[in-house]
């Protein structure tokens, strides 16, 4: 191991202490921040505010649309992944950057494509139309987007560790007969499954705190197309504060579990 | 790895095909859309938009301030990398945890945190208010909220380099009588360099396009604090498609192009890590 001599030993505490100053005012303060405002006006304007019927129909779009981006970028992540990892193929760093484009766009302009696309001057909305389908301002539009934002969250937690493991354990069972799914239960499941845990963590992290894509598409449409974000800000706006750092309290707690999570997946993830 | 051999496994055709639907419906049409969309545009039109005045403002707040944020977090990221890995203290795995905390926390709600506090009233801005600095509603404003936002970026790409540093180089130097500082410089840095600027890279990229966090504490003042995804916003609430897509695409092309530089540095360090002999 290292041996610290005494001018070093003065070195590490300045540079925790930098640390410590630094992590305490830009993190840890904002945190404290959101809760005592929250509690300023005492409990009981506390619990009316996140009880609150609006409140709980946010909540509920947030929840909806978390579920929806973790269920098909699970799909899509384990899919894509297997397909990466275990076939060569032309065109596979092509495939893998296009991947990655949702993470790289602003949420302004991801909220903008699909205006675009499915909005009242789009080719293909006179169609939608026909159909009497809603997808901008409306909840299938803020699904669509944050499934966009959160895209690549899972297919690129897998992909490393399903390349560092190869493919020689897959072609094994392979030449003995197992079929793709067994294979994949058996043999790779086990070896993904921290890695997958992880990704689904931060997507529903980044799926349920997506405000600017989900700001452009929804239209604000109070019970309607509001989450648990678009919400605080309409609060904020409103210089409700009060009530904005009420419900702001609930994701903060939802994003401290989240923190949780994933120190103790990473933990069981290295371990294993 | 490719190795040209007979595909043994199953499951190629189904897990492509997978791929490449979701791909496509998710990303690919509605990336599409925009191309399409841009393509009824006069390139003339493109350009006056873009060369408005205010727009032109927007691209320099947002470039500058992303900028700074950046390379504060660069600075930072180094030192907070260098202390998580190198040292053992109370609280390390908390400060590890908590780096963390702006992916985990909606950007709205870092945005309200960050507004009250250093808001004329609250406790950060009221200390400033003293030395008459503003913080809230300026570009400190929103440099401080990019700051939050661009956190753990340099940390986590600097932060394995350093765990995987063989210490016998560091140990050969101190023999020799080399300085700490100087090992720093000479040995460390070298290593650990493409890494600060993959981080710096992706925060930059990262805060250009950051909003929801930005909006509440910059005030939004046309010329002084208005960053270009407000304008975007604002365009499209007018229901301007044509102006809101050429500043779109202005920013996308800068974006892909900071991605672009990363991906140049990134493969080139790849390269070093798996030649070996250094």
């Amino acid at each position: 191991m290292q041996e610290n001599k005494k001018g070093s030993k003065a070195v590490k505490w300045i540079l925790i202490s930098i640390c410590v100053i630094f992590v305490f005012f830009m993190l840890i303060l904002p945190l404290i921040t959101v809760i005592t405002e929250a509690l300023r006006s005492g409990w009981e304007t506390y619990q009316k505010a996140v009880t609150d019927e609006y409140a709980i129909d946010a909540a509920g779009l947030t929840i909806e649309a978390t579920v929806f981006a973790v269920l098909i970028n699970t799909v899509f992540g384990i899919f894509a992944s297997w397909a990466i990892t275990k076939f060569p193929f032309r065109g596979k760093k092509l495939l893998t950057t296009i991947i990655d484009i949702p993470v790289t766009v602003s949420p302004i302009i991801a909220g903008l494509i699909f205006l675009l696309t499915f909005g009242r001057q789009s080719p293909i909305y006179p169609w939608l139309q026909d159909l009497g389908l809603q997808i901008v301002f409306a909840v299938p539009g803020i699904i669509l987007a944050t499934v966009f934002v959160t895209f690549p969250f899972i297919s690129r937690e897998l992909i490393p560790v399903m390349e560092a493991q190869g493919t020689e354990e897959e072609e094994a069972a392979a030449l003995m007969g197992a079929g793709g799914f067994t294979i994949f239960r058996k043999i790779t499941f086990p070896h993904i499954k921290w890695a997958l845990l992880y990704g689904i963590v931060l997507c529903a992290a980044r799926a349920m705190g997506e405000f600017g894509a989900v700001s452009v598409i929804s239209g604000h449409l109070r019970g309607k197309t509001n989450t648990l974000p678009l919400h605080v800000e309409i609060l904020f706006n409103e210089f409700q504060y009060v009530p904005a750092f009420a419900v702001s309290s609930l994701l903060v707690i939802m994003a401290l579990i989240i923190l949780i999570i994933r120190s103790i997946v990473e933990y069981r993830g290295k371990k294993a | 790895m490719n190795k040209a051999k007979k595909r043994v496994i199953p499951g190629f055709g189904l897990s492509m095909g997978v791929t490449l639907a979701i791909l496509g419906l998710i990303v690919i049409i509605p990336l599409a859309s925009l191309v399409l969309f841009t393509a009824q545009m006069d390139f003339s039109e493109i350009i006056e938009i873009i060369t408005r005045k205010r727009v032109l403002a927007s691209f320099y707040v947002s470039f500058i301030t992303a900028f700074i944020a950046s390379l504060i977090n660069a600075v930072m990221g180094v030192i907070l990398a260098w202390v998580l890995v190198r040292y053992d203290f109370p609280f390390k795995r908390v400060l590890d945890g908590m780096i963390e905390l702006p992916f985990a926390l909606p950007t709205a709600v870092a945005g309200i945190a960050l507004t009250a506090l250093t808001a004329d009233t609250g406790a950060i801005g009221s200390f400033f208010e003293q030395f008459g600095i503003k913080i809230a509603y300026t570009r400190i404003g929103i440099t401080v909220a990019l700051i939050f936002i661009g956190i753990p970026f340099v940390v986590r790409s600097v932060q394995p380099v350093l765990e995987k540093l063989d210490y016998s180089y560091e140990e050969a130097a101190g023999v020799l009588g080399a300085s700490k500082a100087k090992i720093f410089w000479k040995i460390i840095f070298p290593e650990i360099r493409p890494a600060i600027f993959t981080g710096f890279g992706l925060a930059f990229g990262r805060c250009i396009g950051e909003y929801g966090s930005v909006v509440f504490i910059a005030g939004n003042m046309p010329y002084e604090t208005e960053i270009t995804p407000l304008i975007i916003m604002s365009e499209l609430q007018e229901y301007d498609y044509t102006s809101a897509t050429a500043i779109a695409l202005v920013m996308l092309l800068f974006s892909f192009a900071v991605l672009f530089a990363v991906n140049i540095v990134q493969a080139r360090s790849t390269k070093i890590l798996k030649g070996g002999n250094k």
